[in-house]
């Protein structure tokens, strides 16, 4: 069993726990996941390592609640217990010893981007950091963005705060700026955003790299649930990621896998949210 | 009530194995339950008049755990089951497993004298009847010898982890197993189904007397990411690694379609439904998704699992797709007879090409040749040829590959010193010593996929080895 140490709301919608796990704290770099199970008869989800510390033996995780298990986990407070927490999982992410990089993280993506670009900045790289939310309520992480960026570029769906609009309108200059090299974009956030951002910065050839997040069952290589085509060959996320070239992955078969199960998980969730409003019984 | 001596008279001349009460085929598609009811008392004292208890019986020859098979059949004839189930218990830590899943018949029963002329003793089903007959009872834990102070770790809780741990925690060392998953057992959890074994009634049990014979078991720990063999010995403080991590790591067939929605590994496939447990969804939360009509391609012991699965999980139609013919099959004889006693259609001597794609890219079709059977390959198999001319297409909506399993690289990755075998396996010598030493390993990920017994023999050999290394610290 895994204690939830801290939970702090981020948004409606997005929230921070600080699990207790110190064998995957001493081990977890950027990059890397974990998976969990809320309970005895819960579904293994895969979620992105934000942090992690040694000294409290703690790793902490931000979700978004989309779906069932997710909601759930939300509805948990500190002192409960997961009860299943295995990592780190897949490859940490490589740094580039010196240069400029970019990070675009898209609502759920922000998350799983901020420790790279701590990481990037702890390593005394430049990060500009582009981070957008459909609405301003959902963005998250922007004080702790923007201590770790030396440029913090904010933009949201509908215009209630920073840039009204996408992403990719913020990473446009950038990579038309000729006078500032860009030599590393890394973007993680929704199937679209990625897809997008790997199209933008195909024709500038500048090494673009995303963090996936397909469907997963153990995570670590042996069932192929997460298979992706890279590059026109077959790898396992979970062992051969989650972190791979933009411009190598086919996002069309990704978007089409990561559908597979969407009418069930809709049954799951009805399921749940009916029960949570009967007043939690069996 | 003893047998009169007339009634064993005509017994020990019975050519046949008494046969053992199953659910029936039509019933049994539609629920999860185990297929097999076991012998009662009655059956098993019957049965087990049929063995001549031969002064140098072949069935021991046959076991790869070397059971003394005669020994533990008279205390069946003599009704002294409690004794029965601990001489079985002196060789084999997992009885009810092994009654359930062994194929006897390419072992044990195939040396068996009364095979010559009939069937042999039906030795797997007095197996079973034993660890069943205990598991009712409630098993006793043998009392706990003196502490040797060594410390072992096991990585995997298959039954070659399983066996290992329990033989070593019987001879005095503090054994702690450490399994990725989030229960244990391993293939017995995730990949062989809950109608062939179930998993709370018999393996848990199995599992739980391991753990009362002093093992520790550490669920949610990956050895090569959490720990790495390594920290075992330089800050866990272990004096030896035996390696159990089994061939975890599914195969595909490398043809077009492969990644379409509904195109599942059969490991994915039987984990979601045996170790998550998605024929109870939405009660648990893992789905599955599945068409009416099924292919699985393959025919060992995992396709036919997979096919019986999907029956049970509604399919309407569902085929083995196999490029050999029936003589190679490698499943055990039981399951082939159990699934075409289902209903799974057997298309032999074909071979797939290709998946096919309706507009939104879920499968809706599987393309395949017929095959002809050639000269032999080097697996000693006859090799099979495609037929010009002969493709043709198999309407189903998932897809199945259940063509074998390599061992999982996590380990050989992330330790120093371990040499490899061609196919990624992990090298190890009889005694289950790697190249590394107080390194050990055994089961699939030395042999490549095999048998639990097979498994479980190597946790035995490298239990033993492990012991006189540590006395030789
Ligand atoms: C569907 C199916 C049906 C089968 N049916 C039969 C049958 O009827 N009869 C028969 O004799 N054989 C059968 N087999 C084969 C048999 O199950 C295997 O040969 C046997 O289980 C191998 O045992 P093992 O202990 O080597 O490995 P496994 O049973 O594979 O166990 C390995 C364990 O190690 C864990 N592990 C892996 N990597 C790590 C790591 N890095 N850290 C921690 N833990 C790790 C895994 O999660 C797993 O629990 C079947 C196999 C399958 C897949
Ligand atoms: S070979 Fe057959 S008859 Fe002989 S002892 Fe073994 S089981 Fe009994
Ligand atoms: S999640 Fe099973 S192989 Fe990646």
């Amino acid at each position: 069993m895994f204690k939830i140490v801290t939970k702090r709301v981020l948004s409606a919608v997005n929230k921070l726990m600080e699990i207790e796990a110190p064998l995957v704290a001493r081990k977890a770099r950027p990059g890397q996941f974990i998976i969990l199970r809320v309970r005895e008869n819960g579904e293994r989800i895969p979620l992105t390592v934000a942090d992690s510390s040694k000294e409290r033996g703690t790793i902490t995780i931000i979700f978004q609640e989309i779906g069932k298990t997710t909601k759930e986990l939300g509805s948990l407070q500190e002192g409960d217990y997961l009860s299943d927490f295995v990592g780190p999982l897949g490859r940490p992410m490589e740094l580039p010893s010196s240069g400029r990089v970019v990070a675009v993280g898209g609502g759920v993506g922000i998350a799983p981007i901020y420790p790279k670009v701590k990481a990037f900045y702890d390593a005394g790289l430049e990060v500009i950091s582009i981070i957008g939310a459909r609405t301003a309520d959902l963005l998250i992480l922007e004080d702790e963005m923007r201590a770790v960026s030396s440029e913090l570029h904010i933009c949201t769906d509908d215009g209630t705060k920073g840039h009204h609009g996408f992403v990719s309108d913020l990473l446009q200059p950038l990579l038309d700026d000729t006078s500032k090299k860009i030599d590393e974009i890394i973007a993680v956030g929704p199937l679209p955003m990625m897809r997008v951002v790997a199209e933008q910065t195909r024709p500038y050839g500048v090494k673009t790299l995303v963090s996936l997040n397909p469907i997963m069952v153990d995570g670590t290589g042996m069932c192929g649930c997460c298979r992706v085509t890279v590059g026109g060959e077959t790898k396992f996320s979970c062992v051969d990621g989650p972190v791979f070239d933009a411009h190598q992955v086919d996002f069309a078969e990704l978007t089409r896998r990561s559908r597979t199960y969407l009418d069930k998980e809709k049954i799951a969730l009805e399921k749940f949210e009916h029960e949570c409003r009967c007043g939690g019984e069996k | 009530m003893p047998l009169e001596a007339e009634q064993v008279k005509l017994l020990r001349k019975m050519k046949e194995k008494h046969p053992m009460p199953e659910q029936d085929h039509a019933e049994r598609i539609k629920n999860f339950n185990e297929v097999p009811f076991g012998y009662d008392a009655e059956t098993a004292v019957k049965e087990a008049m049929r063995c001549l208890q031969c002064k140098d019986p072949a069935c021991v020859e046959g076991c790869p755990v070397e059971v003394d098979i005669p020994a533990f059949i008279k205390l069946i004839q003599e009704e002294r089951f409690a004794e029965g189930i601990k001489k079985l218990k002196e060789k084999n830590n997992l009885p009810a497993v092994c009654g359930r899943v062994c194929p006897q018949e390419s072992q044990c029963e195939s040396f068996c004298l009364r095979g010559k002329k009939g069937q042999p003793v039906a030795i797997g089903r007095l197996e079973r009847f034993l660890a069943d007959y205990e598991l009712a009872k409630g098993v006793e834990t043998p009392a706990g010898p003196d502490r040797t102070g060594r410390r072992v770790a096991i990585v995997g809780s298959g039954p070659a982890g399983l066996t290992a741990a329990g033989d070593l925690a019987r001879m005095g060392h503090e054994v702690v197993l450490f399994e990725a998953f989030h229960s244990t057992g391993g293939v017995l959890r995730y990949g062989i189904p809950e109608f062939r074994l179930p998993k709370e009634k018999i393996l848990q049990r199995e599992v739980d007397y391991i753990a009362g014979l002093g093992v520790d078991f550490r669920k949610n720990v990956v050895i090569g990411k959490t720990i790495t063999v390594d920290e075992l010995f330089d800050e866990e403080g272990f004096d030896a690694v035996f390696i159990g991590t089994g061939a975890g790591l599914p195969q595909f067939l490398g043809i077009p379609g492969e990644n379409l929605n509904g195109v599942y590994s059969a490991n994915e496939f039987l984990t979601r439904v045996n170790l998550m447990k998605a024929y109870l969804f939405p009660e648990w939360d893992t789905p599955i998704k599945l068409a009416k009509k099924v292919a699985v391609v393959g025919a060992g012991n995992v396709a036919m699992d997979s096919a019986r699965t999907a029956l049970r999980l509604g399919a309407e139609e569902v085929h083995i797709v196999y490029r050999r013919s029936d003589k190679e099959m490698p499943a055990r004889a039981e399951e082939i007879e159990h699934a075409k006693e289902e209903g799974v259609i057997f298309n032999l001597l074909t071979n797939p090409i290709e998946i096919i794609s309706d507009e939104n890219g879920w499968v809706k079709g599987m393309e395949c040749m017929k095959m002809e059977l050639g000269e032999p390959d080097d697996s000693g198999r006859a090799r099979p040829v495609p037929i010009k001319g002969s493709e043709f297409i198999f309407d189903v909506g998932t897809v199945v590959i259940a063509i074998g399993n390599s061992p999982n690289p996590l380990i050989p990755q992330t330790t120093s010193g371990l040499e490899l075998g061609r196919k990624g396996t992990i090298k190890a010598d009889d005694n289950g010593a790697t190249s590394r030493r107080g390194v050990y390993a055994g089961g699939d990920i030395v042999t490549g996929a095999a048998t639990v017994i097979l498994a479980m023999g190597a946790g035995k050999t490298a239990a033993r080895a492990i012991d006189r290394y540590l006395k030789s610290l």
